[in-house]
């Protein structure tokens, strides 16, 4: 396939196709919008499953209903759609089977804008619904990685039975670059032995995340663990950029992670020993590759288009061995590379502890900044 | 025709009564005198006499009758509290040629799932929905439901629904019959023989009318739920008769043009 220029939304809903979806639902919010619309013309053309439902309630719960007869299905949506699916999302990971969903995060919280942000990591990464479990979460960084991740992640969610969310925000939503689409897969509804299609000539099958004895609930929730623990050997994906000499180390992940590269590159020029690592899934997290760079580094910054959320992953892997410092732009503010550049030149410069606090620090000097 | 599952001593001649195929072989854990037993036995007898077991998916709510999946022989999900019509959509829409159907209460259909059921309803979404008000929630103790009659008491209207404060009941058979993709929307009552029989007639119609794609179907069932009213099974029924017909009159709220033919 030729590259050509596709804006990020489409891009992400014509790999999906590609990858063989079947049936999408959702819900009308921006700057996700593209998604739903496109596929709204494009999955009944080839005869597949569109719904516009009546909430983003209503399609989470739809999309729970495809999953369960085995069918690639998905949904999207941005920040406080997502907060509503978080309901139905605890459902499908409670009854261990795949579904995919792509978050276009906006400025929040509450209505918040329609601008790009991250802040919705905590909820991908962490959980967001009620319960014990845990999620693929794939973060892009350009429309290619975009299609790429789409296309991946209804192969993860089906290898582990298991969520997996694209965590993009407006902004790659909304830009249009070069990007090629992979080829058009043919759709593969196979029954893998638990899905529910009538029983015919079996014995029933029951799906559900129901355990009402606490000692099998407790049991579902070390099996969806060990699961967990297998994505995590298997699965951590990132990219490093100039890290093989360098002393200082930038972490980003999407947007923001890109914005960073530009400020690395920048800084490369003037010398500066930095380079930049852009995790690919968020979750899990490449805490032992951060682990990895520690002997050789000075300090790490890490840039989120939020009051650092990320961080805190990145802390959980430094354990206080290198200085950890914070630059980030919440609510919708996309940072610029040379607001990224001033702090890698004042990591570099400045005296630093690894007693701060960098959330902290940086809300003070954000503050005293204006 | 109806087959049964008959013990090693019945004969054609003396079997009267026995489990249809449909159902499993379990103990169901309603209290007594709850008409849920009846309901699921109306629904189970249907799917054997028009042969749909093999093809049927039932939707689970969240209530007393959360599982009702373990009475059945039939696939079945669970769904969240009042996502049922949304989650038979999902499964629906993807396996158009099954038979889907949903079994909600009223605190599931008609509170926290009046978004879900109205918008399936408008989407004339091809599946059915058995609707079983009881006035009351039965599994969380009895509290105040949308259908709670004015001046009833429960555990959250210790006093009796006072209509000033807490508002009046929802006849949802009534609402959704305003649907225009409502092929089919009738309200029964479970109370004697003779209504159970009308009810089974509307079960029929109802999965007939997906059968023919002929949109969403609901039949109401008039219940009862003789633990938290606070009655005994017997007085229970009369109770149904004597309070709940008036609020909730029985008859046929939508009957589509082509639905009329199935019935005649």
């Amino acid at each position: 396939m030729a590259r050509e220029m596709i804006k990020g939304n489409i891009a992400m809903a014509e790999a999906a196709v590609r990858a063989g979806l079947e049936a999408y639902f959702g819900y009308p919010i921006t700057p996700q919008n593209e998604v739903l619309e496109y596929l709204s013309g494009r999955l009944p053309q080839l005869g597949r499953t569109f719904v516009q439902a009546e909430s983003e309630v209503a399609a989470v719960n739809m999309v729970y209903g495809a999953a369960c007869t085995g069918t690639r299905v998905m949904s999207s949506s941005s920040s406080p759609g997502m907060s509503l699916m978080m309901e139905g999302i605890s459902y499908i990971a409670g009854t261990e089977i795949p579904a995919v969903f792509i978050n276009v995060m906006r400025g929040g919280p509450g209505l918040g804008n329609i601008a790009p942000a991250q802040g919705d990591y905590f909820q991908a990464v962490r959980g967001g619904g009620h319960g014990d479990y845990h999620a693929i979460v794939l973060a892009p960084g350009s429309v290619q990685e975009a299609i790429d991740l789409t296309t991946l992640s209804f192969d993860l969610a089906e290898k582990y039975n298991s969520l997996a969310f694209i965590l993009a925000d407006g902004s790659l939503g909304q830009m249009m670059e070069p990007a090629e689409l992979p080829e058009m897969r043919p759709v593969n509804r196979q029954d893998k032995g638990w899905m529910v299609d009538g029983a015919p000539g079996r014995p029933r099958r029951i799906l559900s995340s129901i355990y009402l004895d606490p000692l099998e609930e407790e049991k579902a929730n070390l099996r969806m663990l060990k699961n967990w623990q297998t994505i995590c050997a298997n699965e951590v994906r990132y990219k490093e950029y100039y890290l093989d000499d360098a002393e200082f180390v930038v972490i980003g992940f999407g947007t923001a992670g890109r914005v960073a590269l530009s400020a690395v590159r920048a800084a490369r020029a003037q010398g500066i020993k930095v380079g930049l690592l852009r995790p690919i899934t968020v979750n899990p997290f490449p805490y032992k590759a951060i682990e990895e760079l520690l002997p050789t580094t000075q300090a790490i910054l890490v840039v989120e288009m939020n009051t650092g959320q990320m961080l805190e992953d990145v802390q959980l892997a430094v354990r206080g061995q290198v200085p950890v410092e914070f630059y980030g732009r919440p609510g919708g503010v996309v940072p610029f590379a040379d607001d990224v550049l001033h702090e890698i030149e004042r990591i570099t410069t400045a005296k630093l502890s690894v007693d701060t606090d960098p959330r902290m620090a940086w809300l003070d000097r954000a503050l005293a900044t204006g | 025709m109806v087959t049964l599952t008959k013990p090693d001593f019945a004969t054609e001649e003396n079997v009267v009564y026995c489990r249809p195929q449909a159902f499993s072989d379990a103990t169901t854990h309603y209290c007594p005198g709850c008409t849920h037993g009846i309901a699921h036995r109306l629904i189970a007898e249907t799917l054997d006499e028009m042969g749909l077991a093999e093809k049927t998916i039932g939707v689970a709510p969240v209530g007393c009758s959360v599982f009702i999946y373990n009475y059945f022989e039939t696939d079945f999900v669970e769904a969240p509290h009042g996502r049922a019509p949304a989650m038979a959509t999902g499964v629906k829409r993807v396996l158009p040629d099954r038979i889907v159907f949903t079994y909600q209460g009223d605190g599931d259909l008609a509170s926290i799932g009046m978004g879900e059921i109205m918008h399936a309803a408008a989407r004339g979404e091809n599946i059915s929905v058995f609707f079983i008000n009881n006035a009351i929630y039965g599994m969380t103790g009895g509290q105040m439901a949308p259908t709670t009659l004015p001046g009833m008491k429960t555990t959250s209207s210790p006093t009796g629904r006072d209509v000033e404060m807490q508002g009046y009941p929802i006849r949802m058979s009534e609402m959704i019959s305003k649907m225009d993709g409502a092929g089919y929307v009738v309200r029964r009552s479970l109370h004697d023989p003779k209504h159970i029989r009308q009810a089974k007639k509307a079960i029929r119609i109802a999965f007939e009318v997906q059968q023919r794609g002929l949109g969403f179907s609901m039949v109401e069932l008039l219940s009862t739920c003789p633990t938290n009213w606070g009655i005994n099974p017997v007085d229970s029924l009369k109770w149904v008769e004597d309070h709940m017909l008036p609020t909730f009159p029985l008859g046929d709220y939508k009957v589509a043009a082509e639905v009329a033919e199935i019935k005649a």
